[in-house]
């Protein structure tokens, strides 16, 4: 059976469409078990690194002592803090101009913090060596709750940071208008208040981290395997961090085990793959084991959220927050610096309110640093969890129903583009057009009736609602940027002599499809058929410099960058044309793959005898170079704001607290949708994960500090039988701004389902026992003692 | 040591530690990388092979323990450039996307074809909740099976 199919002409023309539901180039590797993950890399000479960790949560190290594990056979060498200092590397920076340990010198801040890399033949030998690293520890007192962190007699964390005081890692940061809301408060006839925690979970992709490392000590090259979100910022970074030539560095993406924000940070264990390399003058491997994965890098969410939300005549008017963010012992949060809550003042969600205000400051604990953003728009989630939970909260004390107040709420169509009171200017959208989508696919009304069947014979039944707007596809470069870069991508696009192409990004797939996409947008700009078109990336040899994939930011940046590169070159290609077909190019016009003469549609010139001449010997038009080639860096001029309106159903054993998501409709709007089935596939993944967090993924740690989730035995990822049969349905809202029309989907699901699956099991325990807020995930236990009116927060 | 595994139709004798994980017999020794590790714990699937044609764990399987047993991997699938309907069906349905659990579901969900040759959807469902997938949401696996199940059997 063949595998790559052709993408069929559409009925009107005999050229192939670029948009569809193609068939995955990348799936012909993938089901022969040929991907090309890290781990299956193999290079000459090349050992293998292992992480020693800390079993303390917060102690001093008196000392470390390695003989042991050195004299072990097999082991090449042990780096500690001491060998790291004299290379410079014992700290660095992060994501958030904090400075984190590569390896703990003096003390560990958190319970799997790194303390010593194992260099040895092989992974056994270096995990046998691990057990023979000596170290004495003074434990502390550690504080894993951000609001005793903020007490005063609480243990200093960062002592090591000059003039550090306190546990706070942040002043507080505002936005909004503090009086304005203050006094639309007063003015309210309905004002709900929740303490509301998104509570610590994780990415937890099928692959875990690691790194190849390979540095010439004779060339002094440094060669880069590592699975990573953003190849080129990572290798501006390490040429900053180890005081390397950034054009001797070249980091190599092959495939990657899935990402989900877990995979955009720099981790000690990279830094000490690369150490390692310089120390032993061979390639090192590091591979984390899932609990270095799960204790130790890529925590997500951690906000401490109190709201109030109030309403007038049925309106929503405004909303109040003032946030703790936990960021663990260093503050490494992804967020573009210009907002140090991300993107948190999205707060505003859907709604026409007439004032917001919104306060964030963030706290150090002794839990691992952080957070990613998993599935998620710096912070965005979080965002869109709390309105979304205080919309419902504000249903139950306003005694409306939850639909009802969003529909009388919304933003209108006729307001687009629209300015929040927090600043941000959503591009498009017709929100109450897509919720009722939403509403006739579950059925509303006759589940509404159901449920009140149910209830009245004992059963809980919930139905949760929630309706998202995202900014994604950050950004443009007036507003944001990581680390000074600017968050832009680039797009090198070759057409060859014969017509075929390359496209090479600095977007970087972990498994959303992008060889297949991207390879699409070049085929419909181009007319030429997407499987000529052949997609590069990963490698930053062989890539335009670009910010890379997370923050549902491939196709609002790099689709753009993809679809305006093609652009150009069917510029170039009109100028040749018109040499060739001896006319002035503005007698030209463009159909799908060709040039031709206006008026008279028999001559013209086909993109691949355009290519052909671009090539030959015969003469280019005067001032223009030869070949068929463009490059470009995208700066958009705005962010998308992909929306969504998501209607879950849930039943509960009133017994166990056992939560059963029967149902859960999703009806996004992301404007065009280049391959519908991948956007399908996106969604998908995005509804379990957010399921997962709603339901049962969470990170917790005891009060020494000790990590209660770090295995896939504790901590639980929705299987198959969790999961329903997702119901899809789509409304589509152009992006004005964007080339192509589209926003961006990927955290789409996650975002939107985590508050409705909360607020259908919050609308079974409401309408069947009077509770009006439990925070997530909603575990049996949790459920069960919420159903006694105990909810209790998560840690 | 010494171990004689029939891995895809060939005979593989080999010294290994008593220790080694079967899992690193076929992807270090032997060197077939389609199986892929991913949690240490026999939770996440993405290790699983049939052994003697049942799935199991490769991770938690010791290699001494598949000593004079057949093993069939991922690299199994394709038979003389043929296409396991399994594996056409996950492309068919687009099942797949970051690919990493894929070589232990194709492998699951072979084994269940092999027993049952027309899964219900819950069936389906049981039958690969030993493995976990954090791209799809299951719900195009689940068409995939059908997918190949429907081929199958319109094959005979």
């Amino acid at each position: 059976m063949a595998v790559i199919e052709k993408n069929l002409p559409s009925a009107e023309t005999e050229r192939p469409i670029g948009f569809g539901r193609l068939k995955r180039k990348e799936d012909a590797r993938f089901i022969r078990g040929q991907g090309r993950y890290l781990d299956d890399l193999r290079l000459p000479g090349m050992v293998y690194g292992q992480v020693l960790r800390s079993p303390y949560a917060h102690a001093k190290i008196l000392s470390v002592d390695t003989t042991r594990a050195l004299a072990h056979p097999g082991v090449a060498a042990v780096v500690t803090a001491k060998d790291l200092e004299t290379l410079g590397l014992a700290w660095m920076p992060t994501i958030s101009y904090d400075t984190q340990a590569v390896l703990a010198g003096d003390k560990v801040r958190f319970q799997g913090q790194e303390i010593a890399f194992v260099i040895a033949v092989d992974e056994y030998t270096a995990n046998d060596a691990l057990e023979l690293i000596d170290v004495e520890y003074e434990p502390l007192p550690a504080v894993v709750n951000a609001r005793k962190a903020l007490d005063p007699g609480a243990p200093l964390i960062r002592d090591d940071k000059i003039g550090q005081r306190d546990n706070l890692a942040s002043p507080t940061w505002e936005a909004g208008d503090k009086a304005a809301t203050d006094r639309v408060f007063a003015e309210a006839d309905v004002v709900a208040v929740r303490d509301i925690i998104y509570p610590r979970c994780h990415p937890a992709p099928m692959e875990t981290c690691g790194m190849v490392a390979d540095f010439n000590p004779n060339t002094g090259q440094l060669d880069i395997y590592n699975g990573n979100q953003a190849p080129h910022a990572h290798r501006t970074v390490y040429a900053q961090v180890a005081g390397l030539p950034e054009h001797y560095i070249r980091i190599m993406c092959q495939d990657i085990g899935g990402g989900f924000g877990g995979k955009v940070p720099v981790y000690p264990g990279y830094v000490c793959a690369i150490a390692g390399s310089i120390v032993a003058g061979v390639p090192v491997k590091w591979i984390e084991d899932r609990t270095g994965n799960l204790t130790a890098d890529s925590f997500a969410r951690d906000y401490i959220m109190h709201s109030e939300m109030c309403s007038k005549n049925g309106k929503i008017t405004g909303l109040r927050v003032d946030v703790i963010a936990d960021h663990g012992a260093f503050d490494s949060t992804a967020q573009p610096t210009k907002f140090p809550a991300g993107f948190f003042h999205i707060v505003c969600g859907s709604y026409d309110l007439q004032a917001s205000h919104v306060k964030v400051k963030a706290v150090y604990t002794n839990k691992a640093p952080g957070g990613v953003a998993y599935r998620c728009s710096f912070r965005i989630t979080e965002a869109v969890y709390l309105v979304e939970r205080m919309v419902d909260a504000l249903a139950i004390d306003g005694g409306v129903d939850p639909v009802d107040l969003r529909m009388r709420s919304f933003i209108q169509a006729s307001q687009f583009p629209y300015e929040t009171t927090t600043g941000w200017t959503y591009d498009s959208g017709d929100y109450a057009k897509t919720m009722r989508v939403a509403m006739d696919i579950a059925g509303y009304e006759d589940l509404r009736r159901e449920q009140a069947e149910k209830l009245a014979n004992g059963e809980l039944m919930g139905i949760g609602v929630a309706f998202f707007t995202e900014g994604v596809g950050a950004g443009p470069r007036k507003h944001m940027d990581i680390l000074g870069l600017a968050m832009n991508d680039g797009a090198d696009l070759r057409v060859h002599p014969s017509g075929k192409a390359v496209v090479s990004l600095s977007a970087q797939t972990q498994g959303q499809g992008h060889e297949t996409t991207f390879a699409q947008i070049v085929a419909e700009e181009l007319g030429i058929p997407p499987e000529d078109v052949e997609v590069r990336h990963g490698d930053t040899d062989k890539s335009p410099y670009g910010l890379g994939t997370y923050g549902s930011r491939s196709t609002p940046v790099s689709g753009a960058a993809v679809a305006v590169v093609t652009r150009k070159v069917r510029d170039k290609a009109r100028l040749i044309a018109a040499t060739m077909l001896e006319t002035r190019p503005e007698d030209l016009a463009w159909e799908k793959g060709r040039w031709f003469v206006r008026g008279d549609t028999s001559k013209g010139a086909p993109i691949e005898n355009i290519a052909e001449y671009a090539y030959s010997g015969r003469s280019m038009p005067a001032g223009l170079e030869g070949g068929l080639d463009a490059q470009v860096i995208y700066d958009p001029p705005n962010l998308t704001y992909p929306y969504g309106a998501y209607i879950a159903v849930v039943d509960i054993d009133p017994g166990t607290g056992y939560v059963h998501c029967r149902r859960m409709i999703a009806v996004d709007d992301c404007g065009v949708r280049i391959n519908p089935m991948v956007v399908d596939g996106q969604i998908h993944g995005g509804l379990a994960e957010g399921l997962g967090i709603a339901l049962m993924e969470v990170i917790t740690f005891d009060e020494e500090g000790n990590c209660l989730n770090s295995s896939f035995m504790d901590y639980l990822i929705p299987t198959a039988l969790e999961c329903p049969d997702w119901e899809l349905g789509e409304t589509v809202t152009p992006c004005p701004h964007h080339p192509l029309g589209a926003k961006g989907v990927g955290e789409s699901p996650n975002v939107g389902s985590v508050p409705c699956i909360a607020n259908a099991v919050i609308d079974a325990l409401w309408r069947g026992r009077g509770v009006r807020h439990m925070d997530i995930p909603c575990l049996p236990a949790r459920v069960w003692a919420a159903m006694q009116g105990r909810a209790e927060p998560p840690q | 040591m010494q171990v004689s595994i029939n891995v895809n139709g060939e005979m593989y004798s080999r010294d290994v530690e008593p220790r080694l994980l079967l899992l690193h017999f076929i992807r270090e020794t032997i060197e077939l990388h389609g199986t892929h590790w991913g949690c240490d714990t026999s939770n996440c699937g993405a290790c699983v092979v049939l052994m003697d044609g049942k799935p199991i764990k490769s991770c938690t399987t010791l290699a001494v323990m598949a000593d004079g047993h057949e093993v069939t991997t991922v690299e199994g699938l394709e038979i003389d450039g043929v296409l396991d309907p399994i594996q056409q069906g996950f492309h068919e349905q687009h099942a797949l996307q970051c690919g990493f659990c894929t070589p232990g579901m194709l492998m699951t969900t072979r084994a269940l074809l092999n027993e049952n040759p027309d899964p219900t959807e819950h069936e389906i469902r049981t039958a690969i909740s030993g493995a976990i997938c954090r791209c799809t949401g299951y719900k195009n696996i689940v068409s995939a099976v059908r997918w190949a199940a429907e081929h199958e059997m319109a094959a005979k």
